[in-house]
Formats: structure tokens, sequence, C-alpha cells
């Protein structure tokens, strides 16, 4: 009886600190500052990431790719036009736009696991890039979901403009 | 303890099919590992249901079919929680739900490192009629197993089980090793074992078009696995190893199929553990759940 007390004493303190922990990640006021922080991760990236050329940037395969991708990886979070979403944001905002493809793939790979972003390294490299051609084909935009431009696809691209997918 | 009937098994195999009454928008990118852990967790607010199987040959005793069910959710993008249900069928003899594990693992680093480190801390309370060999510790070995389900589920264990996953991901293969110790809350020994595997998909860049038969979708690898002793008697001496190559088929209907064939290394090892399994996951489950009790906002 004793052991099973004791059993449960530990794994409700695990849950509870655990709980604790998570309800942190909740902390900023509003969502504009919660995207504020993780558009703040970007300039975090070191040089030598910030400095890396995406090794696909003219396979012109790799765009439709990408686009397959983020729907399956990323639109839950961020919208199914990258506009932002429930849990992550606006992936068309100036600051991840304007930035450094390398920012963009140094991101994708760590992560902002604080704020719960996860880590993407589980997708090969050459994916990693393939989604970030994808985003960074996506332009800037802002405002009302809805009346979002689409995306611009390559001319040398086979691929259609992404969609609102299912 | 009391042991739910035979009747209450039935249910666990169709626990996964719940995954076809709830929406998907995510096709799993999950690893092909049985038994290793490598360190990615599941994506917050996802729910994975998954079921396995393992049909294990048996020396002295009859060949058995183990299978449990297993309810992953991503609290968060650091710690990840499991709850599963383990039953067996020894052929000949009966079929015997064997018991519950909690599991829980933490990411401790923010960033992506070459080697990352993950902890893993597990409660269970199974009998000792429990063979799904989720992993091997301590002296475990085939013998253990050939003995009646009548006499085994007399036992059941309070454990807690403590891994320390590292694991990295180079040029699109991923290495990972974990360290095992468990402390049975009666008063024996501490136990130990290890688990490593290496895997990588079969293509690493994403084709054009969506497909369920394009090469990455396809991660392949291998596995070994097998139990270091106890603290009187530390080793890889009296104790099971076994090595098996695995492969995982991540569907773009959000399913994914996992499939090992595990080959007893020593004589205490059982001659031959085919294993498979199949999950699917449900993205947003966290989401749909605050929904329900908040109502829309």
């Amino acid at each position: 009886m004793r052991n099973h007390v004791a059993a449960l004493v530990v794994t409700a303190a695990f849950l509870s600190v655990s709980i604790a922990l998570a309800q942190q990640e909740k902390a900023p006021a509003s969502k504009y500052n919660k995207d504020a922080l993780i558009y703040a991760e970007l300039a975090k990236a070191p040089q030598k990431a910030r400095a890396k050329r995406n090794p696909l940037e003219k396979d012109p395969g790799a765009l439709s790719g990408g686009r397959i991708l983020f729907e399956q990886h990323c639109a839950e979070c961020h919208g199914d036009l990258a506009q932002g979403g429930r849990k992550g944001p606006s992936l068309r905002a100036e600051e991840v736009q304007n930035a450094e493809p390398g920012a963009i793939f140094w991101i994708l790979t760590n992560g902002v696991v604080r704020r719960g972003m996860p880590v993407w390294s589980k997708l090969p490299e050459p994916q990693r890039w393939q989604l970030v051609i994808y985003l960074k084909s996506l332009g800037v935009a802002s405002g009302n979901p809805a009346l979002l431009p689409s995306p611009k696809a390559p001319s040398n691209s086979p691929t259609e403009p992404p969609s609102p997918h299912r | 303890m009391s042991v739910p009937s035979f009747r209450s098994l039935l249910i666990l195999p169709f626990l996964p099919l719940l995954g076809f009454l709830l929406p998907g928008k995510v096709r799993a990118q999950e690893s092909p590992y049985l038994v290793a852990y490598d360190h990615y967790l599941e994506e917050p607010g996802n729910l994975e249901i998954e079921y396995f199987s393992t049909f294990g040959t048996q020396r002295g005793g009859n060949d058995f079919h183990a299978f449990w069910t297993e309810f992953e959710y991503g609290a968060t993008a650091w710690w990840t929680t499991e709850f599963y249900l383990d039953g067996q069928s020894t052929l000949g003899d009966s079929t015997v739900f064997t018991g519950f594990r909690w599991e829980n693992r933490f990411r401790v680093l923010k960033r992506e490192h070459f080697i990352n480190p993950v902890l893993y801390v597990e409660y269970e309370n199974i009998s000792d009629a429990d063979k799904i060999l989720k992993e091997v510790e301590g002296h475990d070995v085939e013998s253990d197993h050939a003995i009646r389900n009548a006499v085994l589920r007399q036992e059941n264990k309070h454990e807690l089980e403590f891994k320390l996953i590292l694991s990295g991901t180079h040029k699109g293969w991923n290495l990972t090793q974990n360290t095992i110790a468990t402390k049975n809350l009666s008063n024996e020994p501490w136990e130990f074992g290890y688990a490593i595997g290496a895997s990588r998909p079969l293509a690493l860049k994403a084709s054009a078009k969506r497909c369920s038969f394009c090469r990455q979708n396809f991660i392949a690898g291998a596995e070994m696995y097998g139990g270091l002793g106890d603290r009187h008697s530390f080793g890889l001496h009296d104790t099971s190893h076994y090595f098996a190559p695995v492969v995982a088929w991540n569907l773009p209907s959000d399913w994914t199929l996992r499939l090992s064939a595990g080959f007893g290394l020593n004589d205490n090892s059982h001659r031959f553990l085919l294993r498979w399994g199949v999950s699917r996951e449900i993205t947003g489950f966290g989401s749909m759940v605050s929904r329900l009790f908040r109502g829309h906002r």
C-alpha cells in the first residue's frame, strides 16, 4: 500500500510541475505579444545560419513539394494560407518574409520550443529548404485572411498557387 | 489487484479506429522504431492513437501474441505524455489484460544540437504475464515467459522506469541511444537496459505530388535492444538481446504503419519477434477538447 501511495505522489508531483510550467507558456498578455516574441527568435539565428544558401533555390519541383509539406505539417497551426492561426503566428508578416532564408531554415530546425513551436529537424534538410522556398513565395500580407492575395507562383514552377486544402 | 476480464480486452485492437471518427489534417512523420525512442516529441495539442502487436516464438512453452494500445499526447513542445494498455494471448493458454503504463518524455534543451537529450519517466502497473517486450531490462530472459498465464498474472509489479534518450539527426540519418534504469517499488534492486537505433527516410526531398508510395514516405532502419543486468550483477550476461530491422510507412492519409522483425542474439532471447503497428495522428485534439468545454469562440 505504501508503495502505491509513493508512486501516486511521484506521478502527481511530475504532473503538477509539468502543468505549472506549461501554463507559463501562456504568459504573454496577448496574441500580438506572443507573435512578436516568436518573430524575435528569427533575429537570434547565428550569422553562419543566416548566410546559408538554399541548395534547392533553382530546383523547379521544390516549391510544389514545399507547399505539400506546409499543408501537412504547418497549416494546422499557421493557417491554410499561412496567415496565422489559433496557435501559430502569421508567416506572411514582414518579419518572416523579409528574413533571410537561412534564418527561417534555422527556426524550422530548432523550433521555438518554449513558445510552442516544435523542432522540425525530423524533416530532412532538403524538405526544410523546400518549406523555406514555399514560405518565401507567399509574400507579405496582413489583415483579413479571406482577403489575402494568393501567393505568387514562380514562372518556372509546374505547380498551381497554394490554396486552402481539403 | 483485480484483473479485467477477457471481454474487456476485445476493445483494445479497435481503439485506434477512433482515429476514423476524428478529423485529421497532418500526415505524421513518425520514426520506425518500436522499442528505441528518438528525441522527437508529439506536436503540441496532437493526439496519436496507436496499436501494436508482437508475435513471439517461445521455447519450452507456447508462442504468444502480445499487444498494446497507446495514446500519445503532445502537452507542450517539450513534454509528451502517453498512456498504454497492455494485453497478450498465449497460444493454447489464455488471453489476459496485463496492465497499464503512464509515460512522460521531457525535452531538456530548447534548441537542436548534435546530440539531444530527452528525459523519460514512466510508471508501470503490470503483471508478470506482460509480454509486449517494449523494453528489456535486468535479467529478462525467454524462460520468464514459458510459465502459464494463470501463474504469471498472480504477480503484479509497480515500477518506475527512467530513460535517458540521446538522439541526433544528421544528413537524414537518425541515431539514437537509450539508457534504461528501472526500479520496482517493492524492495528489489535497480535494473538496467539499453536500446540503440539508426534510421533514414528512403528519399530526403519531398516529391512535387501527393503520393502514397513515394520513397520519402518510407523510413527504414534497425534497432538493437537488451538488458544490462541489475545493481548487483551489471553487464550483458544472463539477459537477452535483440536485433531488429524496422520500417515505417507514413501515409498521406494520416496513418502510419510500422513493421519490425526481431531476432534473438543469444540463447536467453526469444528466437523471433515479429512486430507491427498502426497509428493515426489527430491534430488539434487539445483545441477540440478545450472547445468542448469552453464553447465556440
